[in-house]
């Protein structure tokens, strides 16, 4: 689950910071789509080290859904019965909520996919138009709304899950821990505005 | 103080159960939780009805049997603080109070609050130990053992086996438990040579009792009246990766 985990965060932040390049204008986004064709070139041939990494990325998330859910039902077969007070938890929110964020992102991965990589979905749909295809989706607040909902639950995931990966892999310590909770806050922080000034500056005008 | 209480009643392991609620018309804000249900159990006895099961033995926080869920708060609403050292006082007048036992699969109901918590003590019996030779104690300057391990290895080893952290776990998980014994025992020289096994068979006896599995909830630090911290977790987590990779 850490090492899946960290590893698509890792995208994540690369992902968001590519994806800023949106406000330096239409040509410079376009250009910038398709260079992400090119890496690896000339030593790959076209869109191989984008496959490579759509690889990696699916047997990520797989693994990682398939860990949660192994995880899942063994936690569920230790603890069958409820209190019949109810248990007044301590762990926070995004802690609480591991599971159904999960799954919610899970759903809305398959949803972005649809939308900007394979077009099904995209009202523009023009393959190599990246700009123009995600100015026709976010202009759309119902589309904004969906990308909000999925970031605030990408947020709060890694929220807690940053800072359980450092406990997992035994890289926390009593020195470390405030530090590691921080980072996790960061990151969240980070990603979930950084990913939704595209749509939200798209649906104000500020990208058109 | 009137008190009522709500408590679990089950005759045996393959009974069921329920909550029955039973008055405490006189509770005295100084006694302990343990005397209050003596006094129940007292009247109980009295009126010829079968007086409520509970475990318990040193009633001064030691000894770690007398646990119970009170008010959904495993030992109750005290921190650090077990059952038999919390006080009526810490209720008020009129109060409704929810008594019941530990639920987790790996720990079975015996008879209305007390529960099987045998499990513990075979992960324990898998490497909760040190090799040393018996007879007279060991000069204790032979082996110097740095003040800040020496203190983190003794706050891992109040753990009184309890069982609080796997009632608090919202997956049954004993891990809070298993890791006291590897942040205790894995730190300090005399539990140098089983470092590696030590932790490898912890782990799979705790698997094997059908405990869950963490995800860092912290319930368990919070429920602990031992305040086991979570970077115990974090030392077994880190002591696994290292014996399974094989490195001494
Ligand atoms: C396919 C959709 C996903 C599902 C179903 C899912 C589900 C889960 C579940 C159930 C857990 C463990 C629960 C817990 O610790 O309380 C978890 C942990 C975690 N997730 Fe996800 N998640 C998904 C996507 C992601 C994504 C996109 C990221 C990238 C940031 C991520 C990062 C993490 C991390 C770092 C952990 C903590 C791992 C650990 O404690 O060892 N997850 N996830
Ligand atoms: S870790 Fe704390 S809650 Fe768990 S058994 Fe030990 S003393 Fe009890
Ligand atoms: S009776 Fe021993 S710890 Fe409570």
């Amino acid at each position: 689950m850490a090492v899946t985990g960290l590893l698509m965060l890792l995208f994540l932040i690369v992902h968001m910071l590519g994806n800023l390049k949106i406000f330096f204008g239409r040509t410079d986004f376009d250009h910038y789509a398709h260079w992400l064709r090119t890496i690896g070139n000339p030593v790959l041939h076209e869109s191989w080290y984008l496959w490579i990494q759509r690889f990696v990325l699916v047997v990520a998330v797989v693994l990682h859904a398939v860990s949660a859910y192994q995880l899942s039902r063994r936690d569920l077969k230790a603890r069958p019965t409820k209190y019949s007070h109810h248990q007044r938890a301590k762990a926070g929110y995004a802690t609480h909520i591991m599971r159904y964020g999960g799954i919610t992102l899970a759903l809305f991965i398959v949803y972005h996919i649809l939308d900007f990589t394979t077009l099904t979905l995209n009202r523009h749909g023009v393959d190599g138009a990246a700009y123009d295809n995600i100015v026709s989706s976010f202009s759309v607040w119902w589309v904004t709304a969906i990308y909000i909902a999925a970031m605030i639950c990408l947020g709060l995931h890694i929220q807690h899950g940053f800072w359980s990966a450092a406990q997992t892999l035994g890289y926390n310590r009593p020195s470390r821990d405030r530090a590691f909770k921080g980072a996790a806050t960061g990151l969240a922080v980070l990603l979930t505005v950084g990913f939704l000034i595209v749509p939200v500056s798209v649906l104000a005008g500020l990208v058109d | 103080m009137k008190l009522t209480l709500r408590i679990w009643r089950q005759a045996g392991p393959a009974e069921p159960g329920r909550m029955v609620a039973y008055e405490v018309p006189d509770a005295n804000p100084d006694m302990s939780f343990l005397e209050l249900l003596d006094v129940l159990n007292e009247r109980l006895t009295l009126e010829g009805e079968d007086p409520v099961t509970f475990d318990h033995d040193c009633r001064e926080g030691i000894c770690g049997s007398c646990g119970v869920v009170i008010n959904g708060q495993a030992h109750g609403p005290r921190a650090l603080t077990t059952t038999c050292q919390l006080h009526v006082r810490s209720f008020s007048d009129g109060d409704v109070i929810d008594i019941e036992p530990w639920r987790s699969v790996a720990f079975g109901v015996l008879k209305d609050l007390m529960v099987d918590r045998s499990g513990l003590d075979r992960i324990i019996q898998a490497g909760g130990y040190i090799s040393a030779p018996t007879g007279s104690a060991p000069e204790a300057h032979s082996t110097p053992v740095p003040k800040p391990i020496a203190d983190s290895a003794f706050d891992n080893a109040t753990c009184i086996g309890c069982g609080a952290c796997v009632a608090a776990c919202p997956n049954g998980s004993a891990m809070l438990f298993t890791s006291a014994k590897v942040a205790h025992l894995n730190s300090l020289p005399q539990g140098a040579p089983e470092r590696a096994s030590r932790v490898l068979n912890l782990v799979e006896a705790m698997d094997a009792e059908g405990f869950g599995g963490c995800t860092n909830t912290g319930e368990c630090t919070n429920a602990c009246p031992k305040g086991i911290p979570m970077d115990s977790i974090a030392t077994l987590n880190r002591e696994y990766l290292r014996a399974s990779l094989g490195r001494k």
